[in-house]
């Protein structure tokens, strides 16, 4: 199986090329149009600011090739968050796959949300064998709100989307690279899919 | 719901696990990576590693155990010691830190909070803060706690916040080594005041003091290293204890 994880500069691809190492998979990293489509499942990292994540891709054109991919794409963090309308980060355009505003947490609670919170009514294959309110690591500022394509949900402050899939494309909000067991699972759930 | 978390900290010099008693004669507590592994497994929830030798030539023996550390364990972790610029966190965070923490250096030069932040997030910046009471007021200390300034540890956690630190981890010089519980008041303060997580550090002895750091002292997170390493407190069986008293915990 071809893994390749969008190479962008930004995100910390390290940890997530580690974690797949971890039960016997090597993603090749890339920012080759034709490796990316070629690959037969796509990984879109993310980590750090969206207004200079979304330069970045439009720099090296991927913010054209990303929406167009067919085979499955697991967006990360941010890389879910990239994958909406809009972010009221830094008032950012992303890729407009999901049709969703990504908004910032209130200060009634504390921003970032860091730490491991619990994810329930999971509805989709990436969920396979994980049990309801399984705990995952989160540490973001940003968040997608519940809507149609949301696939799973925390609280913080209020319910948002913890997970969202719209045909092919699927975001994580939390990181599956640094969940223990059960986040290791969702990866190899990803490449099952 | 959002679960406090529970971190050992690992002291590291010229790439081996130490730890301080009030930060002065080291005790050998084994190898890092091995350690990190086991805490992975056994119920911690991210790790911290402090590089207390910090010296130019152990910038890439740090880089490297950060790669190693990495590669095997599933949690977060954060790394600190001696980081100065944009260019040292560059490294880590490719190596596969989640997280740094700066101390001495944003107190000597404040703006390096901003330009972190700015170019990897405010979510991977945490600010350390070492600080001991003199004369009533909580004065912020630098070089693990050896240097005094006229830095008062309230006005410096705001301003850290306002630069665009994601995290503060606060260790009371007072308290730590002394087992006798964490600066509940000073934390619980310094919560109110930010916006930020607070992770509590310095005095943990038994499991009452975690509980008694997130309720008394609403800390978001508890940091604590020979507790930990030499078995005194079990990481699981403090959660269940945690749980008992309704403290939310990922167990």
């Amino acid at each position: 199986m071809k893994i390749v994880q969008i190479d962008y500069g930004a995100g910390n691809v390290k940890n997530i090329q580690f974690a797949f190492e971890r039960f016997g998979f090597s993603p090749i990293l890339s920012s080759d149009p034709d490796e990316i489509m070629g690959a037969d499942k796509v990984i879109f990292p993310g980590v750090g600011e969206a207004s200079s994540a979304m330069k970045k891709l439009r720099h090296s054109g991927l913010d054209r090739v990303i929406p167009n991919l067919t085979q499955p794409v697991l967006g990360i963090c941010l890389g879910m968050q990239l994958l909406c309308d809009i972010s009221e980060e830094n008032n950012t355009r992303g890729l407009a796959i999901f049709n969703q505003q990504v908004k910032r947490f209130s200060n009634a609670v504390k921003v970032p949300q860091i730490g491991w919170n619990s994810i329930h009514e999971l509805r989709s294959h990436l969920f396979d064998g994980v049990r309801e309110n399984e705990f995952m690591y989160l540490l973001h500022s940003y968040y997608v709100p519940l809507c149609e394509e949301t696939i799973a949900v925390s609280d913080y402050e209020i319910p948002y989307s913890a997970a969202i899939q719209k045909n092919n494309f699927y975001g994580v909000q939390f990181h599956p690279e640094k969940s223990s067991v059960a986040g290791e699972l969702i990866l190899k759930n990803f490449l099952a899919l | 719901m959002l679960t406090k978390r529970i971190i050992p900290c690992l002291d590291i010099k010229d790439g081996r696990t130490v730890k301080g008693i009030n930060f002065i004669n080291l005790r050998d507590a084994g190898d890092p990576v091995e350690l990190a592994e086991v805490y992975s497994e056994s119920g911690a929830d991210e790790l911290v590693f402090l590089d207390i030798s910090a010296t130019e030539e152990n910038r890439k023996t740090l880089a490297d155990l950060v790669l190693r550390v990495a590669a095997r364990i599933r949690i977060p972790f954060t790394v600190g010691g001696g980081i100065s610029s944009v260019e040292d966190v560059d490294l880590l965070l490719k190596n596969g830190a989640d997280k740094v923490s700066i101390n001495s250096s944003a107190v000597k030069r404040p703006e390096l909070i901003n330009e972190l932040s700015g170019r990897f997030g405010n979510q991977c910046i945490v600010v350390a803060i070492d600080a001991k009471k003199i004369d009533g007021n909580w004065k912020v200390h630098l070089i693990g706690g050896k240097v005094p300034t006229e830095v008062d540890l309230f006005e410096w956690a705001v301003e850290v916040e306002r630069r665009g630190a994601g995290e503060i981890m606060f260790t009371s010089m007072d308290h730590d080594g002394t087992k006798n519980g964490f600066a509940n008041e000073a934390l619980a303060k310094l919560s109110e005041l930010v916006n930020i997580p607070i992770i509590a550090s310095g005095g943990a002895g038994i499991d009452q003091h975690f509980a008694d750091t997130f309720i008394d002292g609403k800390a978001d997170a508890a940091l604590a290293a020979s507790v930990f390493h030499f078995k005194e407190i079990d990481i699981t069986e403090l959660k269940q204890n945690l749980k008992e008293q309704g403290i939310p915990v990922r167990l």
